[in-house]
Order: C-alpha cells, then sequence, then structure tokens
C-alpha cells in the first residue's frame, strides 16, 4: 500500500536520502488527509479532554494549586505526595479500599461462575434468570446504594428484622452505617451483589465456546461432574478469568459512589474513606487541588502497578 | 454444558434451589424500591417490614415529578444521553473506519494513542476536566456533561466498531472507488448501513453509561435546574433524609427507560459483553 520510494538506509546521514524520505513524508501525509479528517474530530476531543488533563493532572499535583489565580500556584514539588503518605485518613482509605478489592473480587468471580455453571445446563426460564440476574449491573450505582442505605437502616431496615426478628441472630438492632466498620458490610456486600451479573455473562460466554464433547468423552470416561469441571473447565476458563480478576481488581479499588453516599463522605471522623471519595474531599471540599491530584495520580500507579504483576503472575499460571 | 449426562432429578433440584435463592437476593432490594415507593410516609419505615403497601398511593410520583422537579431531570438526563450517544456513534465510526480501512502515517502511533483512554480510571480525570471545563466556561451546562461523555466514550467504541467494520467484505467499497465515489459516500451509504448490530451496541452502552453517570455530573453541575437524575437523586436524598417514598419514585422512573432498553436489546448486550468486555 505504502509508496515504495522508501529509503534502504534509514539512518544515513546522506542528504538525497533525507530529501527522499522528505518528499516521502509529505506524500503519505498528503495521501491519509481523508483519514485525518476522519479522525479530526475524535482526536480534538480525545486530547482535550483525556490526554491533556492527563498531563495538567500531573503538574498540579506538584503544586500547592489556587483555583482563583492558577499562575499563583507555588511549586512544592513532591511535597503533596509525602503529606499524602504520613497521613493516617490517608492510610485508612488505602487500607478501606484495598480490604474492598480483596473482599468483592473473589466474591464476585466464586458467585458468577457457580451462576454461569448452572445457567448453562438443560434449563428452564434461562433468559429470565439471566435477565434478572444482571439487573443490578445496569441500575446506576446512585440508586443501589440508596436502596441498600434503605435495606441496612438501623431502626427499621429489612437486614435488621431479618437478623433479629426472623432468624434471632442478635438482640438488638445494628447501626450499620455509623460504625466505621460495620458500614463496611454495607458497601462490601453491594459491590458483590452489583458485580455478579456481568461476570456471569462474560462466563457465560467462555462456558458456550467450550466444545461439548470434551465433556462428553470425559464423561463416557466415567468422570465425575465435579472432575469435569475441575480438570476440563476451569483450565479452559483461565484465561477468562485472568481477564475478569485484573478488570474487577481495577473496578475495586476505584470504588467511590457507594462508598460517598453511604457513609456521606468519609463520616464518621474520616475513618470510612476510601481512596477516591478521599480525592473527592481534599479537591472539593477543601479545595485542595494539588493534594487531589497527587492522590488520583497515586491511584492510577497503583491500579498500573496491580495490573502488570497480576498479568505477569496470572499469564505465568497460565502456561504452566 | 457441563452435566450432559446428568439426568437424574435431585440435580435439577439443587439446581433450581441455588439459581432461585439467587435470585431472591438480586431481586428483593428491587422489589423494596418499588413498594416503598408506592407507600405513605407513615408506612416507609414500618416496622415489621412489608412488601405490599398497605396503603397504596400515587402521591410520592407526583410530588416528585412536579415539587421536586424530577420530570426537569428525567428530561435533561434524557437530553444529554441522546446527543451523547448520537454523536459518540458518528465520531468513534468515522475513527473506526480510518483505523480499518484507511492507510495513513502514524496509524499505529494513533491507534496506541487511544488506548490510554481504556486504561487511566476515569475518575483520576476529574480535576483536571473540571479546570478546562472552567476554563472553557462548560462548567453548570449540560453540553459540559455531553463533550466529557462523548470523550470517555470513544476509545472503547472505536475499537468496538473498529473490529466490526474489518469483519465487513471490502469488495463493495472498491466498486464505489472505482465508480469515483470518495471515502465519505462509501462511510456513509455502505459501512454504516452494514453495521446496525455494532452500532446499536454502541448505543447501548453509551446511553446507559451517560443515562448513570455521576462523579463528573455531580462535580460538573452546581445550578439546580441542569442536574442530571442520578445527582438529583442523590442529592435529594442527602437533604430529605426520610422522604423515600418520593426517592424511590424517582428511582424507580429512572430505571424504567433502561430496564425497557435493556428487554429490548438483550441480545446485543450479551454480544457486546462478550465480545469487548465491555461494562454496563
Amino acid at each position: 500500500m505504502r509508496p515504495t520510494i522508501k529509503t534502504e538506509n534509514r539512518f544515513s546521514g546522506n542528504n538525497t536520502n533525507a530529501t527522499i524520505r522528505a518528499v516521502d513524508w509529505f506524500y503519505q501525509i498528503r495521501r491519509g488527509w481523508t483519514a485525518y479528517l476522519f479522525l479530526l474530530p475524535g482526536l480534538f476531543l480525545f486530547g482535550l479532554f483525556v490526554i491533556y488533563p492527563m498531563l495538567y493532572s500531573l503538574r498540579i499535583s506538584f503544586f500547592d494549586w489556587n483555583v482563583i489565580k492558577p499562575i499563583k500556584s507555588e511549586f512544592v514539588g513532591l511535597k503533596n505526595y509525602q503529606v499524602l503518605l504520613g497521613e493516617p485518613i490517608f492510610r485508612r482509605a488505602i487500607i478501606n479500599t484495598i480490604s474492598y478489592t480483596l473482599i468483592t473480587v473473589p466474591a464476585q468471580i466464586i458467585l458468577a461462575l457457580t451462576v454461569a455453571v448452572l445457567l448453562d445446563q438443560h434449563i428452564r426460564f434461562k433468559a429470565a434468570f439471566r435477565v434478572a440476574y444482571y439487573l443490578p449491573v445496569i441500575t446506576s450505582w446512585v440508586i443501589v446504594t440508596l436502596i441498600f442505605e434503605y435495606l441496612f437502616n438501623s431502626q427499621a431496615g429489612f437486614i435488621n428484622y431479618v437478623l433479629r426478628d426472623a432468624l434471632h441472630l442478635v438482640d438488638k438492632p445494628i447501626s450499620w452505617l455509623a460504625d466505621p466498620i460495620l458500614v463496611m458490610v454495607p458497601i462490601n456486600l453491594l459491590g458483590i451483589w452489583k458485580g455478579v451479573g456481568w461476570s456471569m455473562v462474560i462466563l457465560i460466554a467462555s462456558l458456550q465456546a467450550i466444545p461439548n464433547e470434551f465433556l462428553e468423552a470425559a464423561a463416557v470416561d466415567g468422570a465425575t461432574p465435579w472432575q469435569r469441571f475441575r480438570k476440563i473447565i476451569l483450565p479452559l476458563l483461565r484465561p477468562t478469568l485472568v481477564f475478569l480478576i485484573v478488570v474487577l481488581v481495577i473496578g475495586g479499588l476505584n470504588v467511590y459512589i457507594s462508598g460517598l453516599l453511604l457513609t456521606n463522605g468519609g463520616q464518621p471522623l474520616d475513618k470510612t474513606h476510601f481512596i477516591l471519595t478521599l480525592m473527592y474531599k481534599e479537591t472539593f471540599d477543601r479545595l485542595n487541588f494539588g493534594g487531589g491530584a497527587a492522590i488520583s495520580y497515586f491511584l492510577t500507579a497503583l491500579v498500573f502497578v496491580v495490573s502488570v504483576v497480576q498479568l505477569r503472575l496470572l499469564r505465568r499460571r497460565v502456561e504452566v | 454444558m457441563i452435566l450432559p449426562l446428568e439426568r437424574r432429578w435431585y440435580h435439577r433440584a439443587i439446581i433450581y434451589t441455588i439459581l432461585l435463592l439467587g435470585l431472591l437476593f438480586v431481586v428483593i432490594p428491587f422489589l423494596f424500591m418499588l413498594s416503598t415507593s408506592f407507600k405513605t410516609q407513615q408506612f416507609t419505615f414500618e416496622y415489621p417490614p412489608r412488601l405490599i403497601p398497605q396503603q397504596f398511593t400515587l402521591n410520592n410520583y407526583i410530588r416528585a415529578m412536579k415539587t421536586d422537579l424530577f420530570f426537569l431531570y428525567f428530561v435533561n438526563s434524557l437530553f444529554v444521553a441522546l446527543i451523547t450517544t448520537s454523536a459518540t456513534m458518528l465520531i468513534s465510526a468515522m475513527m473506526a473506519y480510518a483505523f480499518a480501512r484507511l492507510d495513513f502515517l502514524g496509524k499505529e502511533t494513533i491507534f496506541y494513542f487511544l488506548l490510554i483512554g481504556l486504561m487511566i480510571p476515569p475518575v483520576m480525570l476529574i480535576i483536571p476536566q473540571f479546570l478546562v471545563a472552567k476554563n472553557l466556561k462548560l462548567l453548570n451546562t449540560l453540553a459540559g456533561l455531553i463533550i466529557v461523555y462523548i470523550t470517555m466514550n470513544l476509545s472503547l467504541q472505536t475499537f468496538l466498531l473498529r473490529s466490526f467494520f474489518e469483519s465487513i467484505p471490502s469488495e463493495l467499497e472498491d466498486a464505489v472507488l472505482i465508480d469515483g465515489g470518495g471515502r465519505w459516500t462509501i462511510f456513509w451509504h455502505i459501512i454504516l448501513p452494514l453495521s446496525r448490530p455494532g452500532l446499536a451496541t454502541v448505543a447501548i452502552f453509551t446511553f446507559l453509561y451517560s443515562w448513570d453517570e455521576f462523579p463528573w455530573a455531580h462535580v460538573a453541575i452546581q445550578e439546580t435546574t441542569r442536574r442530571t437524575l442520578p445527582v438529583a437523586i442523590a442529592l435529594f436524598q442527602n437533604q430529605h433524609l426520610t422522604q423515600w417514598g418520593q426517592v424511590f419514585a424517582a428511582s424507580t422512573v429512572a430505571l424504567i427507560p433502561v430496564v425497557i432498553i435493556f428487554i429490548i436489546f438483550q441480545r446485543y448486550f450479551i454480544q457486546g459483553i462478550a465480545r469487548s468486555g465491555l461494562k454496563g
């Protein structure tokens, strides 16, 4: 497709070669102008609202940012990051975020795998089950969070009713939303409850790609259902599971709306923050844009490192 | 199918029991939302909690829509979602076409550049986006929401459509080129009409994204009358801690379009997710 006047030796300082290269470039750019027109609107938006903000945010994180007069902002180097790491509230937010991830990701995957395997059998109302299980995924975080807030109400909430009057597990109502540890229960449950349907759909798609002959042959050879699951299904699902784990971990580290609404922005005493709710408070309540930008860069770095490490570890296990 | 030869009745019983139990967990919260939205104020926290309202009322809906302005927020949300969806479809289809069919300098570089959009957590962009929008006087406007929503969807939808376009045979296009037609003609009259399922997937996911989006709308809109539904519902609940009837009436109204779209276009959902791991 490309014009063939390309030079043999790209690195020679030869003058004619350079000329030919320039002509080559010019020619290609002229040839490509239709393509650039097709790309223009998208790239313009992408540059303005993704690439530029990304770099701008890095810059802000090194400043004591003055929102009213940005030019008067004071360069503070890494101070925003240092302050952050020394702050107990931030450390608490990291612990909350990581434990949220460690709880919700495995739970979502185990439940989704169970449901996907069961829905892959010869059963009735398959489509109806699938729709119902997927409903939480398409409902906005705001709505499902408010529903959970209602259900976990301390005086007359449904959960306390079930625990106290139906199951007699506790003798007085639990104030789920007022305690910094207990409030993590509805937040984590919500994360699991809302996420299962999405993993389920992806797992169903991968299950359907497994040839039936494998399983029938194994069954004929006398393999029990559990053996078939363990030795055939699970190994074949590994790439999908790796994908799910990586994506869900990223989602877990980005937990935001449920935390913000259920804890009313970190109440009580800023002990219930997640990384992003703290970023919101730092930036838009305390107007410390520099500190907020540092938090968001910290999170980005965390997401990046965790994803790379996971891919390394899990890929290797896939190959073995 | 894992258990193709398992036909014993108790296997089935176990399977249905587990699935129904799961169904119960999934559906109960929604049932409470729905039933509370029809309850009068004094029964929103009755003890023991009931799923069937003792006194059935539509007042919550009427008050939410009229006095609490949720009809306005609904219109705002619909406006933002419709513009975002159509613009995203057009812009990302154009980009996808260039990547799928045209040859140009820097193709790979630009493509990897777009990949960044898939990797960064969207919320990390909120602070600088806020400042950019402030400088462009886009804060407190629906246009500010729309532009950011389009941008945040571009990478993913471009990738989805590119793979879709690549599966369309290129002979048709060659015919048009020989007849002297341009690339735009091909794009508009051949590629787009042949890509309806792909475009439908893009449309559904972009619509839902825009309809449900909270973090950016929460930051970018201060003006009461410009709120979208998720922000309006969250802030309403924050101000009126006990008015659960109205909160859930508004939530139910917000949920209806989503459920309708989902049930009609289920097929595209499943395909779209399976194909690209799109997040709903």
